[in-house]
């Protein structure tokens, strides 16, 4: 059973704690999101569980075949146009260039890119055509565990509900895994098996909450109510210090 | 091999961008000609002449053999501050303690007066090729040096991480991650650094050596031949033209085409 495993794990940058006794499991095709506020130590667990950070104390073990990163801000090589940006990843692989550009042409294409663009520099793309190509690079290599650290965060509504579906597809079509983190309370409760609940200095789990649902069941309705019934929720209103907020 | 076939396919549409640097030309060879008329033959030859002077020395034997001197010492300074510059400014680059160390040394070269070096040059090498190429190299060392030491410094840590989380394997991560932004910085500095190298060899020529074109050049003083004189300085800057426009350039542009 492919699975990653995060026991006990702490981690500082010098003196400062910023990860405290951190433990989850992810098993094969499910979803599990990281819900915290910012500077609360998301992206360094997520660093650590992917393997770009080393483990000081603690353990995470990941005995997934593959893995992919999908980064905020897009992270494409500005010297490459869209193709040769999405084939990265199979080429690291040491997949054969022809066989890649065309799987890479075909992604692109599935997620809403058009061949005119496919020449076009980093430079040339708007932020949604930038993130639909990192998008695109992460799963044109078909991981079995995605990495995701808020690549949602500065699109439109409907370019979000777009690349959701492609992941759910994937999740489905693949059985991927994906770990992502996320400040937005309803795209966790959208797309997660579940949600932890990450409090900051040190960051540590004080929750964890799970969705039985299945996932194309979930509309908008049922996003809706939860996110009004996890927002009535003491440890979430003290993580995120929405009643020091109360609007008057 | 696919790149430079591109710069081929490029290259008659930069030509034809040329036109407004040809008009800029003319147009101040013109104004030449106009202090040539309020001056007078011996302060200022007319374009005329001086081109017809050129035509003259470009056709004897005598005149590319300086030529062939001169473009030695400057290849040679050049090409040695080519490779040790881009050496050492990216191994410079990969170490913090190197780079801060390194910055006032290049300061010091880059604020000493090349006039300064070709007399300390006079006194340890004589009077011949080395000096020479030692303020050839004095002179265009740092500037490639610093290029290639800022090209290391910038290297975006992001693009790193994403590397990483793609295992991209050394070569990979050297030829599209790496190589890229630091040619964007060492190449300008390449050219910045020819531009000087052939200033420099000029100077260095006219005071400390008996042949080249910096020599031709001190003996047209002496003799007041102007149109001589005029004629050796377009042969200058005609060459860096050439090989800055017609060579660098269009490689440039292609490498750099990715950026806005």
């Amino acid at each position: 059973m492919e699975k990653l495993e995060v026991k006990n794990l702490t981690h500082h940058f010098g003196f400062t704690e910023i990860l405290h006794d951190i433990n989850f499991t992810l098993k094969r095709g499910e979803v599990v999101s990281i819900v915290g506020p910012s500077g609360g130590g998301k992206t360094t667990l997520l660093h650590l569980c992917s393997g770009l950070l080393d483990v000081e104390e603690g353990s995470v073990s990941n005995n997934f075949t593959s893995s992919a990163f999908a980064f905020q801000e897009g992270r494409l090589l500005p010297w490459k146009n869209v193709i040769d940006n999405i084939v990265v990843g199979l080429l690291a692989r040491g997949d054969k260039k022809s066989i890649a550009i065309q799987q890479a042409k075909d992604i692109a294409l599935k997620f809403g890119l058009e061949e005119d663009d496919f020449e076009k520099f980093p430079k040339d793309l708007s932020g949604g055509m930038k993130q639909r190509v990192n998008f695109a690079r992460a799963l044109v290599t078909k991981p079995s565990l995605l990495f995701l650290d808020e690549p949602f965060s500065a699109l439109d509504i409907g370019l979000k509900r777009e690349l959701y579906a492609h992941l759910m597809e994937s999740c489905k079509e693949d059985d991927m895994s994906i770990l992502f983190i996320t400040h937005d309370l309803m795209e966790g409760i959208r797309l997660s098996d579940e949600i932890l609940l990450l409090e900051a200095d040190p960051g540590h789990i004080v929750k964890t909450f799970k969705y039985e649902m299945p996932k194309e069941k979930r509309d908008d309705t049922f996003v809706y109510e939860e996110s009004a019934k996890i927002l009535q929720d003491k440890e979430i209103i003290e993580t995120f210090e929405l009643n020091s907020l109360e609007l008057k | 091999m696919k790149f430079f076939l591109k710069i081929l396919k490029d290259f008659p549409a930069y030509l034809w961008s040329g036109w407004g640097a040809i008009a800029s030309i003319l147009l101040f060879i013109a104004l030449w000609d106009v202090g040539n008329q309020v001056y007078g033959n011996l302060v200022l030859p007319s374009p005329l002449e001086t081109f017809k002077t050129l035509y003259a020395m470009l056709h004897s034997q005598e005149v590319w053999e300086q030529i062939d001197i001169t473009l030695y010492r400057a290849s040679v300074g050049f090409g040695l501050s080519l490779l040790f510059g881009s050496i050492l400014g990216l191994i410079a680059g990969f170490f913090a303690t190197a780079s801060m160390m390194s910055r006032p040394v290049v300061t010091i070269l880059v604020g000493m007066p090349p006039i300064a070096w070709i007399v300390l040059a006079m006194i340890w090498f004589g009077m011949g090729d080395e000096t020479v190429i030692f303020t050839v190299i004095v002179a265009s060392f740092p500037i490639i040096f610093v290029g290639a030491l800022q090209g290391t410094r910038t290297l975006d840590g992001d693009l790193k991480e994403m590397a990483d989380s793609f295992h991209f394997p050394w070569h990979m991560k050297f030829m599209d991650v790496y190589f890229p932004h630091i040619f964007s910085y060492i190449f300008p500095a390449w050219v910045s650094g020819l531009g000087m190298a052939w200033k420099i060899v000029i100077m260095a020529e006219l005071l400390a050596t008996s042949d080249g074109m910096g020599a031709e050049l001190a003996i047209a003083r002496s003799q007041l031949d102007t149109p001589t004189a005029l004629a050796l300085v377009t042969i200058m800057i005609g060459s860096l033209m050439f090989i800055e426009y017609i060579i660098l350039e269009p490689i440039k542009r292609e490498v750099e085409s990715w950026r806005s």
